[in-house]
């Protein structure tokens, strides 16, 4: 993974030192509520319902033994031994004290990490698939891009007071598992007739209140040119992007307002003057990072003997064989897998972890991957380039520190936000609704028996929870003081993105449960072959499940 | 907008402000340095031409630069109001015009911005600032070097960090 130099340490420690003092005026009066809340924004600090909450960076997921454990003793220290993951593959603290954040912020720095730009106006931590590097449909590694990327927003002088807040998704795979069109610029790795690579560029893409798939602006931009078209793009949204109504100054309302072909039109005139100037990539300092992101030291293994023997482990051991089914995938390196671990055993917020799980997560990923720890926008924990060999100790040992739940990809691996419990935007909570749902289904049998369903649970329209991009959305709203629930049915993340359809009228709490059995029966009853729910919903519609849900109680 | 605060932070160091700023509906002008709308300055050339003290304009971070940025090219002192500290779009108006319509005078930031927005304002190319509220001018001239370097390209550092260090 990459490592700092002096100058990237450089602007951590300066970043700490700035907010430390701007901390300090704030707190003496010097500067006003007003004026503070950017900077704290910016600094990932929001103040919730019950208490601050820090957001801490975790750069395109990707995190060292070495950072896990001072994350770790950082949330003993400052806050209450427990951290939550969360869909932008940051970490979240709930209860610091704004006092003290200037000495967490320290902590991080030693580190080699940071909260900045976390939160704000600004442009946020870029996000990429959790397998990147050893999936075997990559077409290149996206991670030395999002690196690039990084370095070129942190501090951006131009683009720290935009009109809204801005998201940036590397897909460097054939199969997108960085939600990509639903991020502000989507850039996806492609490779030119001439077999040089590039990227197809998308913009306008987004979640909340009005969600939108990004659209094509610009099929094949040369990767040498990446910085220049990024700072065209942002030139465009920063001085036409809406500031009047924060509900319509995303860039995706203005490429609508444009279109997509003006924008671009409008994008590649501000290129044109930017184009093979000064931040033009050259190939030293593509090589350069791009050598951060080398391959381990893989052995080599015999393929047929390591199968067999898992095979075996798998047959006598019927949870460890749902584990491998549900947990480990395979990767392009032979003899090797990605194995994840769920954050979302029944009964815990999903994406919580305690201090202690955080440590032992370090020594498993120091003990089986190399030391490098992935998170994921399901909020959940990949450690790759596990030994094959290795799979039923690294097993046994997840599954004692509750890590090990066999449900990736299940029901019961819902994307949640915190919701009304945490968050002062909330109509409606959300945890307790993944916590009654992952309690009614319960059976393993049954759940593995449903096979590969997204359900997405967000608490308000703001969507932090991706409700729209759910098999199944749930979506809290505030009926004269009451929680009610939306729900909506077939929406994808994938390279096929959708976004859901509503049902039909919300359900109180107390329903929600039961009308999420009806939908799985009408799955069940209908489905051909090995469909998986969207695949079902596709073909058949929405209103065989509508009847079911809303049929007079006989 | 009749302010006219005696001191400004102009190239880092506090300076005495000569320069009135002249408000859009302003009838007679005072004598001396000012700084008029860049609409009356347009439609007032000869008057402009023939003021006893220096005259320089000011903008709206979102007016459109590229209308007139080549008539204002020799006014000494362009200033770029900010209706909000929260509006980007004096910063980027600022860089467009050093780096695009190559303007050398003074760039002053005017309005509501605050001071943990100097260092990057510097690097938009602006070179003074005038607060619109009591400020401790020299306190707040630190902010101008929170940072010791920067990733990017920007007017006050045209190479980004890898070409030069990397």
């Amino acid at each position: 993974m990459y490592i700092y130099d002096q100058y990237d340490q450089k602007f951590v420690d300066e970043r700490v030192e700035q907010y430390r003092d701007q901390t300090k005026r704030y707190l003496d009066g010097q500067i006003s509520d007003e004026e503070f809340l950017p900077l704290r924004l910016q600094n990932g600090l929001y103040v919730q319902r019950l208490a601050p909450m820090l957001r801490i960076a975790v750069p395109y997921g990707l995190m060292s033994s070495r950072q896990v454990r001072k994350i770790a003793e950082i949330s003993r220290t400052f806050d209450k031994g427990y951290v939550h993951f969360t869909t932008r593959q940051n970490i979240q603290l709930n209860w610091p004290v704004l006092e003290e954040v200037p000495d967490i912020l320290a902590e991080l720095a030693s580190v080699e990490m940071h909260a900045i730009q976390t939160s704000g106006n600004c442009i946020r931590n870029t996000t990429t698939d959790q397998f990147a590097g050893v999936a075997s449909d990559e077409i290149e590694d996206p991670r030395p891009w999002c690196e690039i990327i990084r370095q070129w927003s942190t501090l951006h002088p131009e683009f720290a007071f935009l009109p809204r807040k801005f998201k940036i998704a590397v897909c460097g795979s054939e199969e997108d598992r960085a939600a990509f069109l639903l991020h502000d610029i989507g850039l996806q790795l492609v490779k030119n007739a001439s077999g040089e690579t590039g990227f197809h560029v998308y913009v306008g893409g987004g979640l909340g209140r009005t969600p939108v798939i990004a659209s094509s602006i610009r099929e094949f931009l040369p990767k040498e040119d990446l910085l220049t078209y990024l700072d065209a793009i942002l030139r465009v949204y920063n001085r036409y992007g809406n500031r009047d109504n924060k509900y319509k100054a995303r860039i995706k309302i203005l490429v609508r307002a444009w279109t997509p072909e003006v924008f671009a039109q409008r994008v590649e005139a501000e290129w044109e003057h930017l184009k093979g100037g000064p931040a033009t990539l050259t190939g030293s300092e593509i090589e350069r990072v791009s050598g951060f992101f080398t391959a381990p030291d893989y052995q080599a293994v015999d393929s047929a003997e390591v199968e067999a023997e898992l095979q075996s482990q798998a047959a006598e051991n019927k949870a460890f064989s749902r584990w491998l089914d549900r947990n480990v995938r395979a990767q392009k390196q032979p003899g090797y897998a990605a194995v994840t671990l769920s954050l979302k055993p029944a009964g815990v917020a999903p994406g919580d972890v305690t201090d202690r799980q955080l440590d032992i997560i370090a020594d498993l990923a120091e003990r089986f991957s190399f030391g490098e720890i992935r998170t994921t926008h399901n909020q959940n924990i990949v450690l790759a380039d596990v030994l094959k060999t290795e799979l039923f100790e690294l097993w046994q040992q997840a599954k004692s520190a509750g890590l090990a739940t066999p449900n990736i990809g299940t029901i019961n691996d819902m994307i949640c936000c915190p919701g009304g419990d945490y968050c002062s935007l909330a109509n409606a909570k959300s945890i307790p609704v993944a916590e009654a749902i992952q309690r009614k289904f319960d059976d393993l049998d049954y759940v593995y028996d449903l096979g590969d369903l997204e359900l997405n649970i967000s608490g308000c329209m703001n969507a932090c929870g991706h409700h729209h991009i759910g098999h199944i959305g749930i979506l809290g709203v505030d009926k004269k003081g009451e929680e009610w629930y939306q729900i909506q049915l077939g929406g994808s993340a994938n390279k096929d993105a959708a976004l859901g359809k509503v049902l039909g009228r919300s359900l109180s709490r107390d329903a929600v449960v039961d009308g999420i059995e009806k939908l799985l029966d009408v799955y069940v009853e209908n489905r051909l072959d090995q469909e998986s729910f969207l695949t079902t919903y596709q073909r058949i519609g929405i209103d065989k499940f509508k009847e079911r849900v809303y049929a007079p109680v006989s | 907008m009749h302010q006219y605060p005696e001191q400004y932070l102009k190239d880092g160091l506090v300076t005495d402000n000569t320069w009135q700023l002249i408000s859009a509906d302003t009838e007679t002008l005072p004598s001396g340095d000012i700084l008029v709308p860049v609409s009356y300055w347009q439609a007032h050339r000869q008057q402009m031409a023939e003021h006893s003290g220096n005259v320089g304009v000011w903008v709206d971070g979102h007016e459109e630069i590229e209308t007139f940025a080549n008539a204002i090219a020799t006014v000494p002192v362009i200033a770029i109001n900010f209706t909000k500290f929260v509006d980007g779009r004096g910063f980027s108006m600022a860089r467009l015009l050093r780096e695009r319509f190559g303007y050398i005078g003074e760039i002053r930031a005017i309005g509501h911005f605050i001071r943990d927005q100097l260092f990057m304002l510097k690097r938009c190319g602006f070179n003074a600032f005038q607060f619109q509220s009591e400020i401790d001018l020299a306190a707040a001239s630190k902010s101008l070097n929170d940072f010791s370097d920067a990733y990017q390209v920007a007017v006050d550092q045209p190479e980004p960090l890898f070409k030069r260090h990397r």
